[in-house]
């Protein structure tokens, strides 16, 4: 397949981040392609997460652009915004609601993607959104949380709460579902059953970049991996290139197996 | 382990009937604990609207504002005009008392919901200090400043005079010919405080108020989710200022004047206390808490040395005398101690207010009731 034929979702072009004097982010230039599964790897302070956050609007860049679908997120578009375009995220630390149950937890992102940034409807009574509630219960019983689903979300362990985070993007049908350590605290039971998940996703044509430490989880997901040392990408190609990579053995990888 | 549970259509109506009911024979049930006169009853229908629309800003959305109390003052400033100008009639007055507030909320809603956590608490009070040192100094035109806005014969009335409708003696508020003193004040007050119950019963059950809690358990999950936070608070602020204002129009119509006062920091900070003396983010919580202080403000402020002298009459002299000594200062003017550990107590070993109290009296009633059960059945066991 020639370059032309590819679809790209995302492309970051010349971003540059600083924090005070450290150079965070040094001229990103990546592009995201449909369909794939995008992993970015790099050792601990490579700026993988700051990449991530100049994506959803949590962070602006001090230069470069953003393309998603035609528009540029640095030019003032809000985290919401962002979201309802069609860019969902699961945190590093997991966000979700722990005061509601998981349940509503679920609930609330597919309310996001059918009503929009604001809607004011407080006559309507909850319990006759029977149609978003049978979606979420259906999402929450593929991922094996449908039991106890009336629960706190709060109570949950830290690797249930990732596996509600993800729920949470799910149900969005994001075009693009940027994933950051998903499988971070897990146990290896747990973290196998979530690439298969994610390997079922897969399946379903989205596209995802995902940001992880775990050697075993990248090379089971991704189609692509760029390599990030020192806010720098040092090398980009499929997962038997990288491998392989000189560059990326010395910088990254040490004396570590792959 | 807790859970949510979604209330089905039967429990909420079930919930409203018994508020209804519970509301509407108030003067029954008032007599036995000695709050069974109209005055009182009047106030707890009327702090209790203040505070079940409080509840919905702060109990949902976690936004403390602490200056609650200007919409409340702006509510019987514009109910006093509305009987000034147009008619005695409380409709009116209510209506228009309503959107005054709520309009006024919404500007002062808009600038102090750039800030969050402390600094938009701050600048509600800061909004609302403001508010009440205009209406004394320079806004005196209209709210006549320290002597207070009042209702006078020969004020226009421009649809009662149309209607050949002439008032005899003082003007007081009425509904189509009721005159809203008494009983008649208390069961108008008690009417609107059922519609504000459903309102509020309403929103809680609503997605709208899903989302409020959403913002109050994780802003920032919110942003990222999709959603912009603050049109949803903005709303919320400005219903709960509406609550507010309809509130103070309802004390200005069962007594036809209106004062600064009433929009007084302190007045704003009583809100606070009765949403959490009650339960915050609790349906009855905020009426129960309400009702609480301004019984204790009505009981023991009226109680004082003569009453204390009387009660330990028994008792030997000196010893009636110490416990007179002992117990006047918690009473009469200084009943605000009383209230004062009384919160203290409720905030250290109930956190979750009154309503926590009465969930574990019945979840430990409950428990008693699961273990008499099961001892009977071991009895029976044993006996087999």
């Amino acid at each position: 397949m020639s370059d032309q034929d590819k679809e790209f979702v995302l492309s970051i072009s010349g971003v540059n981040k600083t924090f005070g004097g450290l150079q965070a982010l040094s001229d990103i230039n990546l592009e995201i392609e449909k369909g794939k599964t995008h992993a970015i790897i790099g050792p601990n302070g490579a700026g993988k997460s700051t990449l991530l956050n100049t994506c959803i609007g949590l962070l602006k860049p001090d230069n470069g652009a953003i393309n998603f679908g035609g528009r540029d997120l640095t030019k003032g578009m809000t985290p919401h915004a962002i979201n309802q375009a069609g860019i969902s995220r699961v945190f590093q630390t997991p966000q979700i609601f722990p005061e509601l149950s998981i349940l509503q937890n679920v609930m609330i992102p597919a309310f996001a993607k059918r009503d929009g940034a604001f809607t004011f409807n407080p006559f309507k009574a909850l319990r006759n959104e029977k149609q978003i509630q049978d979606e979420a219960m259906a999402l929450l019983e593929d991922l094996g949380m449908a039991e106890g689903a009336q629960h706190h979300a709060g109570n949950l362990s830290r690797g249930n709460k990732r596996r509600l985070e993800l729920a949470m993007c799910l149900i969005q049908h994001p075009k693009l579902l940027l994933l950051d350590e998903p499988t971070a605290g897990m146990a290896r039971h747990d973290t196998n059953r979530t690439i298969e998940l994610l390997k079922k996703i897969k399946e379903s044509g989205m596209t995802k970049v995902i940001i992880e430490h775990d050697m075993h989880v990248v090379f089971s997901l991704a189609d692509r991996i760029s390599v990030l040392a020192q806010g720098a990408i040092i090398a980009e190609g499929t997962p038997d290139e990288i491998k392989g990579h000189p560059k990326v053995r010395e910088a990254y990888l040490g004396s570590a197996e792959i | 382990m807790q859970t949510i549970i979604p209330s089905t259509r039967t429990r909420d109506l079930a919930t409203l009937v018994l508020f209804t009911l519970f509301v509407l024979t108030a003067p029954l049930w008032g007599n036995l604990i000695g709050a069974g006169y109209p005055d009182l009853l009047q106030k707890f229908a009327i702090f209790g609207l203040f505070a079940i629309g409080y509840n919905i800003l702060f109990g949902l959305t976690g936004y403390l504002s602490f200056g609650h109390a200007a919409f409340l003052g702006v509510g019987s400033y514009v109910a006093v005009w509305s009987f000034k100008l147009l008619s005695m009639n409380a409709i009116p007055a209510v209506i228009f008392a309503v959107l005054f507030s709520g309009v006024f909320a919404l500007i002062i809603g808009f600038l102090s919901l750039r800030r969050t956590g402390i600094y938009f608490s701050i600048l509600t009070l800061a909004f609302a200090q403001m508010s009440y040192n205009l209406a004394y100094s320079v806004l005196t035109p209209i709210t006549n400043g320290e002597t207070g806005l009042r209702v006078l014969r020969d004020d226009p009335r421009v649809i009662d005079n149309a209607l050949g409708i002439v008032q005899q003696g003082s003007p007081l508020g009425d509904f189509f010919g009721i005159t809203l003193t008494g009983y008649a004040g208390f069961y108008f007050c008690a009417v609107l405080l059922i519609l504000g119950f459903w309102l509020s019963l309403k929103i809680f059950r609503s997605p709208f108020g899903m989302k409020l809690m959403a913002i109050k358990s994780n802003q920032t999950r919110m942003e990222y989710t999709g959603f912009n936070p603050r049109p949803y608070l903005l709303t919320a602020f400005v219903i709960s200022g509406m609550y507010a204002g309809l509130a103070g129009s309802l004390m200005a119509i069962v007594d036809p004047l209106a004062g600064a006062e009433r929009m007084q920091w302190t007045a704003s900070g009583e809100v606070v206390l009765m949403t959490i003396l009650g339960g915050v983010g609790t349906l009855f919580g905020p009426i129960i808490g309400a009702a609480t202080i301004k019984y204790f403000e009505n009981i023991f402020s009226a109680i004082n040395d003569q009453v204390l002298e009387n009660t330990f009459a028994f008792m030997p002299d000196w010893l009636g005398s110490l416990m007179v000594t002992i117990t006047g200062p918690f009473v009469g003017e200084g009943w605000h101690l009383t209230l004062g550990v009384l919160f203290m107590a409720i905030i250290i070993f109930m956190p979750g207010g009154l309503m926590e109290g009465f969930r574990r009296m019945t979840s430990w009633a409950n428990k008693v009731d699961a273990d008499s059960i099961k001892a009977a059945e071991n009895a029976e066991g044993d006996a087999k």
